[in-house]
């Protein structure tokens, strides 16, 4: 905290994020969630507990996964960063992830999605043929409320084949 | 119905915005000169307030004011937070206030509001804010509450007790005295949080030029925001615009006014430039409302085959510190308890204590887990009493499908009696049992065992109240731009209701669902509103849409006939175009249409028709409509560590016809989820003066996938007779069963041990124990 009349302190950091870069001054303190809605407009990364369990503001820093309420705005200086808005491709074409979440019926309120989405983009990467239980396990760091986590599972395992199919890998 | 699109599972029309972060909650409204707010909260769950100095905070730099009663009192008419139920006579100690004036009764009450350029420079000056409290004596157990002597949780009140009532019809007298068996049962079942993933949050903004306030509130009830802030700001109604943006889920826990959303509103018009307040996950446990503290001591009386006699008793309900809803928990609870059985005799006295913990309402299923959990542990005890399975003394005891339409002489708060008007409960729980392959599960339990596994099956049923009126606006309205709007006072909180919504509208105009915008929870468009809670809202405002789309295609039908000189039964309308059969030449657009009815300049408007192609429907249900469902569980316990694993859930759900299955199962899924938090992980403790001790999601366990199991869903169709599009609510669907069937279930598998599970939630140290009582017993 700082103190009565003590001005809090200010860093000027670059940041890439979605492939654009920005130079900004920010807070020391400002954590990376706030930065990202709040002097950089992308809303779609959302908070839902401010201490790192429910998963909702989890962003991708350097491609790995990060609780942007847990980590500074200053931590991620020279970063690349991507968030749900960073998804699609350029043209707009949804991420397998994000079409697949549509057709499962993923979501109902969304408010958790962003964070699971970018989650997921992570875990394929690393294991592009999950079972269903490591998918679940792979889920276990985000809270949803709404769906029971049914259709998120289907998503991912559905998503999971699509960008095989897309990276041409051999389907069995 | 005209077209195919009611009863198809269309994708959401929601879902674009969410997930590619371009919805809209209420923290993403971003208005110039916006300060923060952030609230100084009792630490306390009892004190007076002696004074409060404010003088450090006003002074750090980005502090724009800090406000505690003394600075709002001028602003409002009264410090009492509406609405206001006339009918109910409740101890007036626990009326909720707006602010603090000297006296806080839980951890969490606001004290002050502290406005600040950032929140986190808000949250520096609420540490600076200075609050002399003498400590009171509290209270946390609402047993406690009850007791001689006990601690009061308002200084002034008699005593802690907020009102008492009886539920009761037959006579259980001569039906306990005559009874083969009586069982006695003393349950316990706990508070959890509504918890969506979005807290609660609200931004207010006052317009000097209009004098207009307008708050963007994430709330299950735009109107009821709306209709406080006139009363407590003595306001104009037309001045007042609540608008609820996307909504990241309520589960109850946004159904009422909150003392906070007074709070920033009047901050608004105190510093006459907009406000934010996002509440964090922290206030959320602390002061956002929690549900289902219970203890029942009942008895249950049965004849030598297991049949009811009746089920009489008492039972306590935790109100919290104060009064924010009536008492309409405890009231469900009542009403749920014989649920689909045939229950001759019943008597249930209710106290309802107030606790020094933060007040409660409904969270989702709002009294009936609770009333059903009492009803299925009695079942399950009978059948333990007779050495019976437990699925066939339920089939003895359901209510006969030739028996529906079935009453009931108990009172629902609308005065009405339980009226279950269709439903077939018996075939529901065939249907489950045999999906879950109920009749062959005792060998494979025998097998398990010889294996030293412990598995079980277990089973509960439920009926569920929904679809409560009195109303729901539905608007129907399509402008000269051709495009169709739906507005309704019925709120959108994730449930996907606006593409059931347009799927009942576009139905009706032969357009794609996508066509329709539907608008809902803003009190600019729809002058009435009563919002999302109970199961209700496909039901009212359903039937209200339904209604009027009808209307305003006929009326687009025969203005078309009017202008193409036709009979409007030789008339096409599809994809928003009216043709005459067969030459589709001849044809006008909706757009056409709407600007002829909108008296447009060269256009002809019949002459005996009314301006507008729109309308306007508040659909008035005749009757409740009662949804049920049967749940068939299947556990393994950990004998050694406690754990339990839901292997297999499935569910036969009757919420009448269906408008979009897929959205229908995501309901009973998220319900069954819950549910399940209920019943193994969710706790919210308190400690003996009622200190909150779990207020993080490290401490407080919510569901995670690992755990939470595939549920399979079979539909079971019967369609209400009260409404034109035969549905019934089914948002609370998933969750009141679930609790009562995984305890059936975690029994079953300890059957060799005799463990009796009382109380929810049951976590791996309190399974660990029950089995060692249960052997030191035995």
């Amino acid at each position: 905290m700082t103190g009565v009349g003590e001005l809090p302190e200010t860093r000027s950091v670059t940041l890439s994020v979605n492939g654009e870069r920005h130079e900004i001054d920010v807070e020391t303190r400002m954590t990376l969630a706030d930065c990202l809605r709040r002097k950089l407009g992308k809303t779609g990364t959302h908070l839902g507990c401010e201490h790192g369990v429910c998963g909702a503001c989890t962003v991708l820093v350097d491609g790995r996964s990060a609780r942007g309420c847990l980590m500074l705005a200053v931590q991620a200086n020279g970063a690349e960063i991507t968030t749900v808005e960073g998804l699609a491709s350029r043209g707009g074409e949804w991420h397998p992830l994000q079409q697949a979440f549509h057709e499962h019926h993923a979501l109902q309120c969304g408010f958790c999605t962003a964070g699971i989405l970018t989650s997921m983009v992570e875990f394929l990467g690393e294991n592009p043929d999950p079972t269903e239980d490591e998918v679940r396990e792979a889920l276990s760091g985000n809270i949803c409320r709404c769906t029971g986590y049914q259709g998120i599972v289907r998503a991912v395992l559905d998503a999971a084949g699509r960008l095989r199919a897309r990276n041409g890998a051999i389907a069995p | 119905m005209t077209g195919d699109l009611v009863g198809a599972p269309v994708h959401r029309l929601e879902d674009a915005a969410l997930l590619t972060g371009t919805a809209r909650f209420t923290d993403d409204i971003e208005l110039p000169g916006t300060v923060e707010a952030a609230f100084v909260r009792s630490p306390h769950p009892h004190a007076l307030i002696r004074s409060v100095d404010s003088t450090a905070a006003r002074n750090l730099a980005g502090v724009h004011a800090v406000f505690s009663h003394a600075d709002l009192a001028p602003l409002l008419t009264r410090n009492l937070i509406p609405p206001d139920n006339p009918t109910l006579k409740f101890a007036e100690s626990t009326r909720a206030v707006v602010l603090a004036k000297d006296e806080v009764c839980h951890v969490g009450e606001i004290v002050a509001i502290v406005l600040a350029d950032s929140r986190y420079v808000a949250e520096d000056a609420v540490a600076l804010v200075d609050v002399a409290y003498e400590v009171l004596p509290s209270v946390s157990d609402c047993r406690d509450a009850l007791a001689p002597g006990a601690a009061r949780v308002h200084r002034d009140a008699p005593d802690n007790v907020v009102a008492t009532f009886r539920a009761e019809y037959g006579d259980c007298g001569p039906a306990f005295a005559a009874a083969a068996h009586v069982l006695p049962l003393s349950l316990r079942q706990h508070r959890g949080g509504g918890h969506p993933i979005e807290g609660r949050g609200i931004v207010a903004r006052f317009d000097p030029a209009t004098e207009g306030l307008t708050v963007w509130s994430s709330t299950q009830g735009a109107h009821r925001v709306r209709d406080a802030l006139v009363v407590l700001y003595g306001l104009d109604e037309t001045r007042v615009r609540a608008i609820t943006p996307d909504v990241g889920g309520g589960f109850g826990s946004k159904h009422i006014v909150y003392p906070e959303e007074v709070v920033v509103a009047g901050a608004a018009l105190a510093l006459k430039r907009p406000v934010k307040w996002i509440e964090d996950r922290r206030e959320h446990f602390l002061a956002a409302i929690q549900e289902r503290d219970q203890y029942w001591d009942i008895e249950v009386a049965a004849d030598a085959d297991g049949r009811l006699l009746g089920l009489r008793g008492s039972m306590v309900h935790d109100q919290g510190a104060y009064t924010l809803l009536g008492f309409n928990v405890a009231h469900n609870a009542t009403l749920a308890v014989p649920g689909p059985y045939l229950l001759p005799n019943y008597r249930l006295d209710v106290t309802i204590a107030a606790t020094n913990r933060v007040g409660t309402i409904p969270v989702r299923g709002a009294g009936y887990p609770e009333g059903t959990f009492a009803m299925e542990r009695a079942m399950d005890a009978i059948a333990d009493e007779l050495g019976a399975d437990r699925a066939e003394i339920r089939r003895r005891n359901l209510i006969p499908a030739d028996r529906i339409p079935y009453e009931l002489p108990l009172k629902a708060r609308d005065g009405s009696t339980t009226h279950y008007e269709s439903g077939d409960f018996p075939a529901c729980m065939e249907k489950a049992l045999e999906s879950a392959g109920h009749d062959r599960f005792a060998e494979r339990q025998a097998a398990a065992r010889d294996a030293g596994r412990y598995i079980g099956m277990g089973v509960a049923n439920c009926t569920k109240i929904t679809g409560r009126g009195p109303f729901e606006t539905g608007i129907v309205r399509i402008g000269p731009s051709g495009r169709i709007t739906v507005h309704t006072g019925a709120m959108a909180m994730g449930q996907g209701i606006k593409t059931a919504y347009a799927q009942i509208c576009a139905d009706q105009f032969g357009v794609d669902p996508g066509a329709v915008k539907v608008i809902t929870g803003d009190t600019g468009t729809v002058p009435m509103g009563i919002g999302g809670f109970g199961s209700r809202q496909t039901v009212t405002a359903g039937s209200s849409i339904h209604l009027a789309s009808v209307e305003v295609r006929e009326k687009a039908l025969k203005t078309a006939a009017h202008m193409l000189e036709v009979s409007d039964r030789d008339l096409d309308l599809k994809d928003g175009t009216i043709s005459v059969a067969g030459v589709p030449d001849l044809s006008v657009s909706l757009a056409d249409v709407a600007k002829a009815l909108s008296g447009a300049i060269g256009y002809a408007r019949p002459k005996d028709m009314p301006p507008g192609l729109e309308a306007s429907v508040n659909f008035l249900p005749t009757g409740l409509t009662y949804g049920n469902s049967a749940h068939v569980v299947e556990v393994e316990v950990d004998v050694g560590t406690g754990g339990v694993r839901i292997t297999r859930y499935l569910v036969v759900n009757d919420s009448g016809r269906l408008i979009n299955p897929t959205i229908v199962e995501g309901q009973i899924v998220g319900g069954v989820a819950h549910g399940i938090g209920n019943a193994l992980f969710e706790w919210m403790g308190y400690d003996d003066a009622g200190q909150p001790v779990t207020t993080t999601f490290a401490e407080y366990l919510l569901p995670t996938a690992p755990v939470v199991p595939n549920v399979e869903i079979v539909h079971h169709e019967t369609p209400s007779t009260v409404n034109p599009l035969g549905v019934k609510g089914v948002g609370e669907a998933g969750v009141i069963p679930a609790a009562a069937a995984v305890m059936s279930a975690i029994e079953s598998a300890l059957a060799p041990f005799g463990v009796r599970i009382r109380e929810t939630p049951i976590s791996p140290p309190r399974l660990v124990e029950l089995i060692g009582e249960a052997k030191a017993g035995s």
